[in-house]
C-alpha cells in the first residue's frame, strides 16, 4: 500500500441553525493516497464537493480531522492554512475560474506569482506546462478564444505547475462534450498523475468512470462504499 | 509582492471599458474640484493685487482694515513714528483709493488711483512705454496695461483725460503682476497728486509701507506699531488676511466648499459605484485566488493598489485637465482669474484619497466576505 496523502476521520459538517440545519457530511472517514485518482461520486446533494472542500482546506469541518502528510490542516492558522493550499493543492474548478482579462499564461503563473516568484520566471515556467498540457502557442491568448476543452486544460495547467501533491478536481467534466472530457481526464491519468501525486475527483459523469483507482460512494452525506477501479 | 501588484495591475487595466469609467470619474471629479478651487485662488489672488504690485516686505494700516481696497487714513505722525523704530530701514507713505476719470470722448470711468512716495517712488509698476521721472511732470499719471487697460479707450502717452475734474495726462504705460479684482483700470500717481486730485478726509496715509533691516526685526516693529494703536501685518499676513475676509465674510468661501463638495460628491459616485462594481464582477476570481492560497492581506494590498492606481492616475489626468483648461482659456479670456496653487493640488489630493479609500473599503470588505467554498461549489 501507498503512503497515504490524506487521511480523514470522523468529518462531520452541517449547513445552518435551528430547524434549517443540514448535515452535509455524517462522520465520513477516508484516506487518499499518493498515485492514485480517488472519485467521489454521488447524485446531487450527496456532500461530495463539501467533503472535497473540508479535505482541501477550504471549509472547516465541524468535528473531525484531516491530516495531510501528517499534519492536521484544520490545526494552522488561517495564514498556515493558506500557505498549506498553495504550496499543497492545485484545484480545478467547476467553471474554471480563469481570468478573461489575463492571457492563457498569465493564468497559469498565477500560483507562481503568489508564491512571490518574479513575474517573468513565472511566464517562462507557466508556457512550459501550457506546453505539457498541449497548448503550445496559445500562451498569449486570453481564455475567451479557447475552446472549453483548452480552457479546462489551462486549469490543469494552473493546478499543477505549483507541482502540488495533491489535486483537487471538481466535476471537470461538466462543462465539456463526453469526448472532450474523456480525453482530458485521460490526459491527467496519463501525463498528470504520478506516484508522488495524488488526484480527487468529485463527478457523477460515467463516462470518466474508467480512469478510476477507487471510487468513494457517497448518499446523503454518508460514505456508503468504496469500490477499486470506476463504478458509478 | 510585486507579482501581485502587476497581477492587480493588469486585472485592473486589462478591463478597459471599466478602467476607463473609474479614469473618467475620478478624472472629471478632480477637473471640476481644481477649476473650482483655482479659480477662488485667482479671485483671492486678485482681492490682493495692490499689495502684490506694490511689493513691501510690511504693512502699517488701521487695525480695522479688512481688505487692501477698503482703507482707513491715518494721520501722518505714525510715518514718522514708524520711521523712528528700531529694525526700520525705511518707510514710505501710500495712497490708494478710486476717482471718476472723464475721457475724451466724455465717457466716464471709475479708476482704482495709486499715490506713490513723491521721494522713493516705492512700489512703481514696470515701466513699458515712457519714463518714471515723467510722474513728476505736471498732472502725469502712469496707466496700467492690463485686461482693464481697453475701459480707459486704449490710451497712449500724451493722452489726456480728468480725475475728479482735474486735468491728467498719460505720461506712461506700464505693467503690473496682477490685475486687480474689481474690473477697472489702475492709475499711478505721486502720493501728492493723488491727495490733490481725490477728495479724502483727514488723515490721509492709506498704509506706510515698510522695509525691516532683518526679518528678525519684524517681530519688533509689529510690537512698536501695535503700541502706536496701529496694526503692522507682512506682505503674506495681509494676503492671509485679504483672503480670510473674502472666504469667511463675504459668502463665497461657502460657495466654493458647496461646488467642491458637489464635485467631490459627483466623483465619489461614479468612481465608488464603478470600482465597487468592477470588485463584485470579479468577486468569483477574487474568491478563486483565496482558495489557491492567497492570503486575505494580499486580497486588501491588490485592491488598496488597485483603487490608489485608479485615484493617482485620474488625479494627474485630472490635474492635466484643469491647467490645460486653464492655459487654453487664458489666451483667450484674459480676464480669467483662475490660478492653481499647491493648495488646490493638495486638496484634490485629499479628497482623491478619500474617494479611493471608500471606494477600496467596501470592495475590501466584500472580497474579506467570500468564501473559497462559495467559489468551489459554484
Amino acid at each position: 500500500m501507498a503512503e497515504a496523502a490524506i487521511r480523514a476521520t470522523g468529518i462531520v459538517k452541517w449547513f445552518g441553525e435551528g430547524e434549517a440545519k443540514t448535515t452535509a457530511v455524517k462522520d465520513v472517514s477516508i484516506e487518499a493516497y499518493f498515485g492514485e485518482m480517488l472519485y467521489i461520486v454521488g447524485p446531487s446533494g450527496s456532500g461530495k464537493t463539501t467533503l472535497l472542500s473540508v479535505l482541501s482546506g477550504i471549509l472547516r469541518p465541524d468535528s473531525g480531522s484531516v491530516t495531510v502528510e501528517g499534519a492536521d490542516i484544520w490545526k494552522l492558522s488561517s495564514d498556515k492554512l493558506a500557505d498549506f493550499r498553495l504550496q499543497k493543492i492545485g484545484f480545478v474548478f467547476q467553471d474554471f475560474h480563469l481570468f478573461p482579462r489575463l492571457t492563457t499564461a498569465e493564468n497559469v503563473a498565477i500560483p507562481l506569482i503568489l508564491k512571490r516568484e518574479n513575474w517573468s520566471d513565472a511566464i517562462v515556467e507557466a508556457k512550459k506546462y501550457l506546453e505539457i498540457v498541449g497548448l503550445k502557442g496559445r500562451a498569449d491568448l486570453p481564455p475567451v478564444k479557447l475552446s472549453g476543452g483548452e480552457q479546462q486544460r489551462v486549469a490543469i495547467a494552473r493546478a499543477i505547475v505549483g507541482k502540488p501533491d495533491i489535486m483537487i478536481m471538481d466535476e471537470p467534466t461538466a462543462s465539456l462534450d463526453g469526448d472532450t472530457g474523456q480525453s482530458i481526464v485521460r490526459f491527467v491519468k496519463q501525463n498528470v498523475l504520478n506516484e508522488k501525486r495524488c488526484i480527487l475527483i468529485v463527478t457523477h459523469d460515467d463516462r470518466i468512470a474508467e480512469f478510476a483507482s477507487r471510487t468513494l460512494k457517497m448518499e446523503d452525506g454518508k460514505l456508503i462504499g468504496v469500490e477499486k477501479g470506476g463504478s458509478m | 509582492m510585486t507579482g501581485i501588484l502587476k497581477l492587480a495591475y493588469k486585472l485592473l487595466v486589462n478591463d478597459k471599458a471599466k478602467f476607463t469609467a473609474l479614469l473618467v470619474g475620478i478624472t472629471f471629479a478632480v477637473f471640476l474640484m481644481i477649476a473650482m478651487t483655482s479659480l477662488f485662488a485667482g479671485v483671492l489672488y486678485r482681492a490682493s493685487a495692490t499689495v502684490v504690485n506694490l511689493g513691501a516686505s510690511m504693512w502699517i494700516m488701521d487695525p480695522s482694515v479688512q481688505t487692501v481696497a477698503n482703507t482707513i487714513g491715518m494721520p501722518d505722525y505714525v510715518l514718522d513714528a514708524v520711521r523712528s523704530i528700531h529694525g526700520v530701514d525705511y518707510a514710505v507713505p501710500v495712497y490708494t483709493g478710486s476717482g471718476l476719470v472723464k475721457l475724451a470722448d466724455g465717457s466716464f470711468q471709475a479708476a482704482n488711483v495709486v499715490g506713490l512716495d513723491d521721494t522713493s517712488l516705492f512700489g512703481r509698476p514696470n515701466l513699458i512705454q515712457g519714463k518714471i521721472e515723467d510722474i513728476y511732470a505736471e498732472n502725469g499719471f502712469i496707466v496700467i496695461k492690463d485686461t482693464e487697460f481697453r475701459k480707459m479707450n486704449n490710451p497712449t502717452v500724451g493722452t489726456e483725460f480728468e480725475v475728479n475734474e482735474h486735468r491728467g495726462v498719460i505720461v506712461g504705460i506700464a505693467t503690473v503682476n496682477s490685475s486687480g479684482l474689481f474690473g477697472i483700470p489702475t492709475l499711478y500717481t505721486t502720493y501728492n497728486r493723488a491727495l490733490e486730485y481725490i477728495p479724502n478726509p483727514r488723515f490721509t496715509i492709506s498704509y506706510v509701507l515698510v522695509d525691516p533691516k532683518t526679518p528678525a526685526d519684524v517681530a519688533n516693529i509689529k510690537r512698536e506699531v501695535q503700541g502706536l494703536g496701529y496694526l503692522a501685518l507682512t506682505k503674506d499676513e495681509f494676503m492671509s488676511k485679504i483672503s480670510a475676509f473674502y472666504m469667511f465674510q463675504t459668502g463665497m468661501g461657502m460657495n466654493l466648499l458647496i461646488m467642491t463638495i458637489m464635485s467631490f460628491i459627483v466623483g465619489l459616485s461614479i468612481s465608488g459605484q464603478t470600482f465597487y462594481t468592477f470588485v463584485l464582477e470579479n468577486i468569483e476570481k477574487f474568491g478563486a485566488l483565496k482558495a489557491m492560497g492567497a492570503k486575505s492581506r494580499e486580497l486588501i494590498l491588490m485592491i488598496l493598489f488597485q483603487a490608489s492606481f485608479t485615484a493617482l492616475t485620474g488625479y494627474g489626468l485630472g490635474i492635466g485637465l484643469c491647467a490645460g483648461t486653464i492655459a487654453l482659456a487664458k489666451m483667450r479670456l484674459p480676464d480669467y482669474a483662475a490660478m492653481i496653487m499647491y493648495w488646490n493640488l493638495g486638496l484634490a489630493l485629499g479628497m482623491v484619497v478619500i474617494i479611493a479609500a471608500i471606494s477600496s473599503y467596501f470592495g475590501v470588505r466584500r472580497v474579506l466576505r467570500i468564501e473559497p467554498f462559495d467559489i468551489f461549489r459554484g
